[in-house]
C-alpha cells in the first residue's frame, strides 16, 4: 500500500511537472456514483467509470474493498470425519480486488510494473500475520484466499473490460455483487505508455448500507443488550398475536 | 422478491424463507415438534452462517412457543413449578452454552461441534422413533381389534433417583422428587439449545415423560413454557455476545412459521398418530444423514474463512 501510494505521487508530480502537459492533465476520471447505498431490496449494483486521456495509451481500473484481517483455515481428516486443523492469519487484505483493462494488460506491461501496482489477484501482495511463514504456505493459503473470494463474486481473475472511444474517452462498467463488503472503497485508474505508467488517479467510491438494514445493523451492534431484549419482545408479541389471530378463526 | 438480511449479511428470496417457515411450521403443527431441530440445518444449507442460524431460530423458537404454551395454558396444563425448577437449570446451561459457542467459534470448531451434535440427536431421535412407530404399526397390523398392550412402567417407581437430596413437591405433575433432576435436565438441554439453535423440545419431552416420570398431559404445556425462558435467554446472549440474531430474518420465519403451523395442526388432527410419527422419523433420519454425509465426504474446498472478524 505504502509504496504504492509513494509511487502514484510521483507519477502524479512527474505529470504535472511536464511542460507538454501544462494545459491538460494526461488523465481525468470519475464515476457515476461516489456512494452505494445497500438498501432491503439490494441485489448488485453497477457503477459506470468514465473518463479522459490526453492521447493514445492503454487504460487499467483497480477496484479494492476496504482492507480486512482474515483468517484461513484448512480442514484436515480426523478419523472418518474433517475438521477444520490448521489455521493462518493475514492483514490488511482487500475484501474486494477487481481489475478491468482496455486489453490484455500482459500485452503492454511487465511482470514487473503489474506486481509492482498490483494488477491482478496474482499480484496481490498478502500479508501474513506469522512474517516467518514458509513459502510454501505463503503460496497454498494465498491461493485459496482468491480461490474462496473468487467463489464469493469479491475477486475476480479475470479481467473487466475497459472501452476505449477515439483513444481519448474511456468507460467501464464496474459491478458490485450482493455480498459486497461495506466500506471505503478506492478505484485506481492508470494511464499506460511505453509500458509504463504515465499517469495515475485514485477515486473513492463508500458502499454502505443505509435504511432500515443499516439501522438494525447498528442498532444490533453498537446497542446490543436492547436489540436482544427487543427482539425477545417482538417475538412475544408475534407468538401472541399469531394465537389470539388463529384462535377466533 | 429478494431481501436483504441486515446482521446475516446477505440477500435472500423472501418467497423461499417464507415456504421454509411454512414447511417447517407445517411439520411442526403436524407432529407437535418445536421444528428447530430442522429449521436450523434447512438455514445451514441455503447459506446462512450457522452462527446466524443459531442465533435467529433460538429468537423464533421464542415466539413459536408463547404462540403453542397459551392453549396448554389455558387448559391448565402448564406445572408452573416444574416449569421455574426446569428454567433455573435451562438458563444457567444456556448461560454455559453461549460462552462455549463463543470460545468454539474463536477456535474454528463451532461448525463442526453444531453439525456433531446434530448427527448424533437426529440420529438417535430419528432411531428411536422410527423404531418405535414401525413396531406400533406392525402391532396394530397383527391385533387389528385389540388395544396395544403397554408396558405397565411409569410413575410410581422408585430408583436411586428418589434417593436424591432437596425434594420437591410438585402438585400438578403429582411428583415428589429431588429438585436436583429436573435442575439437570434443564441444564443440559439448555446448553443443547444454545449450541444447536433449537428450543430442546425433542429431548426435554421424553427426558420428562421417561426420567421425571411426568404425566403426559402436563409435559408439552411445562415444556414450551420453560423453552420461552430458555430461548429468550439464548437470543439475548446470542444478540449480546456474538451479534447474530437476525430480526428480520427471525419474523419472515415467524410469518411462514405461525400459518404452516396452523395447517399442520389440523392436518394433523385427520391422520394416525404411528404413521405421522413414521414420517417424521424418515424427515429426521434424513436432515441426519446429509449433515453427517457432509462431515465425513472428502470436501471439494478444504479451505474457509473462519474465526474472529469474519
Amino acid at each position: 500500500m505504502k509504496t504504492r501510494d509513494v509511487l502514484l505521487i510521483i507519477v502524479l508530480a512527474l505529470g504535472l511537472a511536464r511542460p507538454a502537459a501544462a494545459q491538460s492533465v494526461p488523465l481525468v476520471a470519475d464515476l457515476s456514483n461516489h456512494l452505494v447505498a445497500i438498501t432491503t431490496g439490494f441485489t448488485g449494483t453497477d457503477v459506470l467509470l468514465f473518463g479522459a486521456t490526453d492521447g493514445p495509451g492503454d487504460v487499467v481500473i483497480v477496484v479494492r474493498g476496504p482492507a480486512k484481517d482474515v483468517t484461513i483455515r484448512r480442514k484436515d481428516r480426523f478419523g472418518p470425519i474433517w475438521a477444520n486443523s490448521e489455521a493462518v492469519a493475514m492483514r490488511d487484505v482487500p475484501s474486494f480486488y477487481n481489475v478491468a483493462s482496455n486489453r490484455d494488460v500482459e500485452a503492454f506491461t511487465s511482470e514487473r510494473i503489474r506486481s509492482l501496482y498490483e494488477i491482478g489477484v496474482e499480484n496481490l501482495k498478502l500479508k501474513f500475520v506469522d512474517s516467518g511463514q514458509p513459502e510454501d504456505i505463503r503460496q497454498t493459503y494465498g491461493d485459496a484466499l482468491i480461490r474462496l473470494n473468487t467463489e464469493r463474486g469479491l475477486y475476480s481473475p479475470e479481467n473487466g473490460k475497459v472501452s476505449l472511444l477515439a483513444n481519448r474517452l474511456f468507460r467501464a462498467e464496474l459491478h458490485f455483487p450482493a455480498n459486497v463488503p461495506t466500506g471505503a472503497y478506492e478505484v485506481g485508474i492508470y494511464l499506460f505508455r511505453n509500458g509504463d505508467v504515465v499517469s495515475g488517479e485514485f477515486v473513492p467510491l463508500i458502499i454502505s448500507k443505509t435504511g432500515i438494514g443499516a439501522d438494525i445493523y447498528d442498532f444490533a451492534h453498537n446497542l446490543a443488550p436492547l436489540y436482544g431484549l427487543l427482539a425477545i419482545v417482538i417475538a412475544v408479541l408475534a407468538g401472541w398475536a399469531a394465537e389470539a389471530a388463529f384462535r377466533r378463526t | 422478491m429478494q431481501i436483504y438480511l441486515p446482521i446475516a449479511e446477505m440477500s435472500v428470496n423472501i418467497f423461499l424463507i417464507l415456504g421454509m417457515g411454512g414447511v417447517v411450521g407445517l411439520l411442526s403443527g403436524l407432529f407437535g415438534v418445536g421444528g428447530g431441530f430442522l429449521m436450523t440445518p434447512l438455514l445451514f444449507f441455503i447459506g446462512v452462517p450457522p452462527a446466524v442460524a443459531v442465533g435467529t431460530e433460538a429468537n423464533q423458537i421464542v415466539a413459536s412457543s408463547v404462540s403453542g404454551v397459551l392453549a396448554h395454558w389455558r387448559r391448565g396444563n402448564v406445572d408452573l413449578r416444574m416449569g421455574a425448577v426446569l428454567t433455573v437449570g435451562g438458563l444457567i446451561g444456556s448461560t454455559f452454552g453461549v460462552a462455549l459457542f463463543s470460545v468454539l467459534r474463536g477456535l474454528g470448531q463451532i461448525e463442526l461441534v453444531i453439525s456433531l451434535s446434530y448427527v448424533i440427536f437426529l440420529g438417535v431421535i430419528g432411531g428411536l422413533m422410527f423404531y418405535e412407530s414401525t413396531k406400533a404399526i406392525l402391532r396394530r397390523r397383527a391385533a387389528p381389534a385389540g388395544r396395544s398392550p403397554r408396558s405397565a412402567r411409569g410413575p410410581g417407581r422408585h430408583t436411586w433417583m428418589h434417593g436424591l437430596p432437596f425434594k420437591m413437591r410438585f402438585r400438578k405433575s403429582k411428583l415428589y422428587i429431588s429438585a436436583l433432576l429436573p435442575l439437570a435436565i434443564g441444564f443440559v438441554v439448555g446448553i443443547l439449545a444454545a449450541i444447536m439453535g433449537v428450543g430442546g423440545g425433542f429431548v426435554m419431552v421424553p427426558a420428562m415423560i421417561y426420567l421425571l416420570g411426568m404425566p403426559t398431559q402436563v409435559v408439552i404445556g411445562t415444556s414450551l413454557f420453560q423453552i420461552i425462558f430458555v430461548t429468550a435467554n439464548t437470543t439475548f446472549l446470542q444478540a449480546t455476545v456474538n451479534q447474530t440474531v437476525d430480526v428480520v430474518l427471525a419474523l419472515i420465519l415467524l410469518i411462514g412459521g405461525v400459518v404452516g403451523a396452523q395447517v399442520g395442526a389440523r392436518m394433523g388432527a385427520k391422520l394416525r398418530g404411528e404413521q405421522l410419527r413414521v414420517l417424521l422419523a424418515l424427515i429426521v433420519l434424513g436432515v441426519c444423514l446429509k449433515l453427517a454425509f457432509d462431515l465425513v465426504v472428502t470436501p471439494s474446498e478444504p479451505f474457509s474463512f473462519g474465526g474472529i472478524g469474519e
